[in-house]
């Protein structure tokens, strides 16, 4: 069913990293993607495993919830192994009919494989350990520099938290609406492309008329409990780096130093 | 002055074709005179349509009027200075309890009108504790709003208005999309926060039960005020309020048809308790009668 | 034309967790002709019941029978059981989405396969049926107000010429007003084509005007499933439960209880004023 699906999909568990402020695990979590690419031995390969492997230890999600957001790009990872392995020039190590498969071609592809999966891992114990809020709180904290330049940044942060909020309302509403439609005899499976189109339409127009609606009620209600913007404003649960996020970032300054050694010295 | 008073309040808007071309003129709220006195329990009862959440966003500084002019403890509405002021000290709850939670936890919801007010953190978490409590929901402060009933939805609606310390607190038909057992659990809430903490309650609704308890009603139809009076008062008119659309307590409506029939009970009956008693007396006093 | 439930259990996210058993043991022959209330407050079961009546839920466990068949046979045309078996979902003025009402009507027989001309013949009859002027046919359903709007819902429904028509809190948000006038014209239609009507909701008051039989449902199981008169008798196990006998029934009771020698088991206001008149004029002669 449509409710089951949880965005973010937050664990909840006591751990250190769940208590790290989030602003460090974005970093952190950007810092890690880079340096995937910034390393190009398998001792590099190897250190990012080490990292990845403490910090999950760490945080204290089973490891089947870090596979589990693999499943969705298994696909995606597939096609690129498979081009990186077939259409990669170079020494020919086997060919089978028109395929040859070269030894560039295969480190390649595992490269990207181990690459990809990393990634996919290593930015998911973000979302696992951090709160859809505290992320939107991290962004509009790092990101207020932008405002410089104009960028509304507690605007797109407060317009992504309402978004996360109003995601699995409306998602149960279109199961609602969806299920009346049937009772009226419509049809959302068969047909070609064009007729399933069109049986949108009774799903689709209630499902923005509603929207609209709570978009509607929502404002009036913000504005009627004193909210105007950014300006003036107190935060319930401002971010403050404490003891641990300070070692946190030493820790992750040691690990991005590693890797840059490895690539400039190994 | 009461803490919340209108003078010849009159709301008009425009209604308008497909084309943008002006079709009419409908007046929502018409001619409103409305005096609240601080620390008392109002309600505006009316069916839908009647104009009473019109009514309610003007107090507010949702909508401006027309004509007149709406005061909240001494301040005009239409000041823009006094805005934010006028809508700290107003405090407004509405329907659909969905569609007013903006946190996506619960204590972080509460937190959120201080927020915007500016309230230094320490102080907004002492006010999200107290508020939780006031209404009950204090275990429920790390729920996630879409776990939580309608009747608990509301709860903590009402929270994050009193969370941001109003003089007068607003609901505009807060059970409408409830059920009974929510309906009650919000009821008590409300009642709580008069009787408990003094503050002054305007409900708005449709359903009569929620209203025995007021210290005044105001009826309104067509945008005018068509009855106002203390409860007894307005139930003991059982004809005039099914004229208007209302519905009458079931022990009401039978007492009124049991005095119909000829049996001498007193107008306004809004009990059992009260109705059992009546007919016991008159029962008691036929008994005397057959004795001698 | 009837239903039978036997054995039908049901349970949300079956091989997950969070599994909650919504429906425990239900059995039940719902006949033809028959005014049914059917019970319970949020979360009893009520909603995720009447899903199951018209094969938008299938049981985890029993068997549902329409005139007979199995509906989750193989073979079984679910489309044409759905045209038998009409559903009102709660707020269904929120599914409108057509341009105008009477297109909006359309849309369930159109579904059907049905003739232009009988589609058209359907729409019309449905709407006469819910009593909406012919002046709104042509309007925009989202003009409409509240009241008008469910008519318009509910008449998309009867225009698919269901046997069974359930109606999921068909009252909710509307004021007195528009609710008796909703119920009254529901009595009407059952009334005029004899036609099975299961009225959902969490009110005893409100159907036990109407209906000839109550089922109550109380966390996912069959609590009560009787006439309303012997149902309410039960109003101490049902406030246990947080559903309300009708206020009459509490007044009877305190009136019987005081002293006075009156029948407890009036459901409407006139039964218990009739009543109480009785004891009252035996009393004094």
């Amino acid at each position: 069913m449509l409710r089951d699906i949880t965005l973010g999909q937050y664990y909840q568990t006591e751990s250190v990293i769940h208590k790290l402020d989030p602003r460090v695990k974005l970093i952190a979590t950007v810092c890690f993607i880079i340096s995937l690419f910034v390393v190009k031995s398998w001792i590099g390969y190897a250190v990012a495993a080490v990292f990845l492997a403490v910090v999950i230890r760490l945080s204290k999600v089973p490891f089947k919830f870090m596979v589990k957001g693999m499943k969705a790009i298994v696909f995606i990872m597939l096609i690129t192994v498979v081009f990186n392995l077939f259409l990669t020039p170079g020494e020919v190590l086997f060919s089978v009919w028109k395929l040859r498969i070269t030894r560039e071609g295969l480190q390649q592809a595992v490269t990207m494989a181990v690459r990809l999966s990393f990634l996919i891992v290593g930015s998911s114990v973000m979302t696992l350990t951090t709160t859809p809020n505290s992320l939107t709180d991290a962004m509009e904290k790092l990101m207020k520099p932008l405002k410089v330049f104009k960028v509304p940044v507690h605007e797109v942060a407060m317009m992504m938290s309402i978004a996360l909020r109003f995601i699995p309302i409306l998602l149960e509403e279109t199961d609602k609406i969806m299920k009346a439609q049937i009772a009226r005899g419509a049809d959302f499976e068969s047909g070609n492309l064009i007729r399933k189109a069109k049986a949108m339409v009774p799903l689709l127009v209630p499902l923005f008329i509603s929207a609209f609606r709570r978009a509607n009620d929502l404002a009036m209600a913000m504005e009627a409990r004193c909210y105007r913007g950014g300006e003036h404003r107190t935060k319930m649960k401002p971010l403050r780096y404490a003891g641990r996020d300070r070692i946190a970032y030493v820790v992750l300054t040691a690990y991005f130093a590693a890797c840059i050694g490895i690539r400039i010295w190994l | 002055m009461g803490i919340i008073k209108t003078k010849g309040l009159v709301f008009e808007y425009i209604r308008r074709d497909e084309e943008g071309n002006v079709e009419g003129i409908t007046r929502a709220v018409d001619e409103v005179d409305l005096d609240v006195k601080k620390g008392d329990f109002v309600a505006i009862l009316g069916h839908n349509g009647s104009g009473k959440s019109t009514l309610a966003k003007h107090i507010n500084a949702i909508l401006y009027p027309t004509e007149g002019s709406v005061w909240v403890d001494g301040m005009d509405t239409t000041d823009e200075k006094e805005l934010w002021n006028i809508r700290q000290e107003a405090g407004m709850v509405f329907q659909n309890p969905d569609n007013q939670i903006i946190g996506q936890v619960v204590e972080e919801d509460v937190g959120f009108g201080p927020e915007n007010m500016g309230v230094p953190t320490e102080e907004i978490w002492e006010r999200v504790e107290e508020s939780l409590k006031a209404v009950g929901m204090y275990k429920y402060r790390k729920f996630s709003p879409n776990k939580l009933s309608g009747g608990q939805k509301q709860r903590v609606s009402i929270a994050g208005v009193i969370a941001m310390h109003p003089k007068c607190i607003i609901l505009d038909e807060p059970t409408a999309m409830l059920d009974p057992n929510g309906r009650r659990e919000v009821v008590r809430a409300v009642r709580a926060l008069n009787d408990v903490e003094g503050i002054t309650v305007l409900l708005i609704t449709h359903y009569m039960e929620e209203i025995i308890h007021a210290d005044k009603v105001f009826v309104m139809d067509k945008g005018k005020v068509a009855m106002q009076g203390t409860p007894r008062e307005i139930f003991s008119q059982v004809e005039m309020l099914r004229q208007l659309r209302l519905d009458v307590p079931q022990v009401t409506l039978l007492a009124h048809e049991l005095k119909k029939s000829g049996i001498d009970l007193p107008e306004g009956i809004l009990t059992v308790e009260e109705l059992t008693q009546e007919l016991k007396r008159i029962y008691r006093q036929g008994e005397k009668a057959q004795v001698q | 034309m009837s239903i039978i439930l036997d054995h039908v259990n049901y349970v949300y996210g079956a091989d997950t967790a969070m599994a909650v058993h919504a429906l425990r043991d239900i059995n039940l022959v719902i006949p033809d002709g028959q005014f049914i209330g059917l019970i319970g407050h949020t979360g009893s079961g009520k909603s995720t019941l009447v899903q199951h009546l018209n094969g938008l839920l299938r049981p985890t466990d029993g068997s549902i029978y329409f005139n007979g068949e199995d509906i989750h046979a193989q073979d079984y045309d679910k489309k044409k059981l759905r045209s038998k078996v009409g559903l009102v979902f709660q707020y269904p003025e929120h599914q409108l989405f057509e341009v105008d009402v009477f297109s909006d009507v359309c849309f369930g027989p159109r579904n059907l396969g049905l003739s232009r001309q009988e589609t058209e013949l359907r729409a019309y009859a449905a709407l006469k049926q819910v009593g909406l002027e012919d002046d709104y046919f042509y309007q925009s359903p989202f003009d409409l107000s509240g009241g008008q709007k469910r008519r318009v819902a509910i008449a998309g429904v009867l225009a698919m010429k269901p046997d069974i028509l359930i109606l999921d809190e068909p009252t909710a948000g509307l004021d007195p007003k528009g609710r008796d006038e909703i119920l009254d014209q529901i009595a009407k239609l059952k009334a005029e084509t004899g036609i099975t009507v299961i009225l959902v909701s969490h009110s005893m008051e409100d159907v036990a005007k109407y209906v000839e039989r109550i089922i109550v449902m109380n966390q996912g199981a069959v609590m009560y499933d009787d006439t309303p008169r012997e149902v309410f008798q039960h109003y101490k196990e049902l406030e246990a439960v947080g559903l309300a006998a009708p206020q009459v029934t509490y007044i009877m009771q305190a009136l019987h209880e005081s002293g006075i020698p009156v029948r407890t088991d009036a459901t409407t206001i006139t039964e218990a004023s009739q009543e109480i008149l009785r004891v009252m004029s035996d009393h004094r002669t």
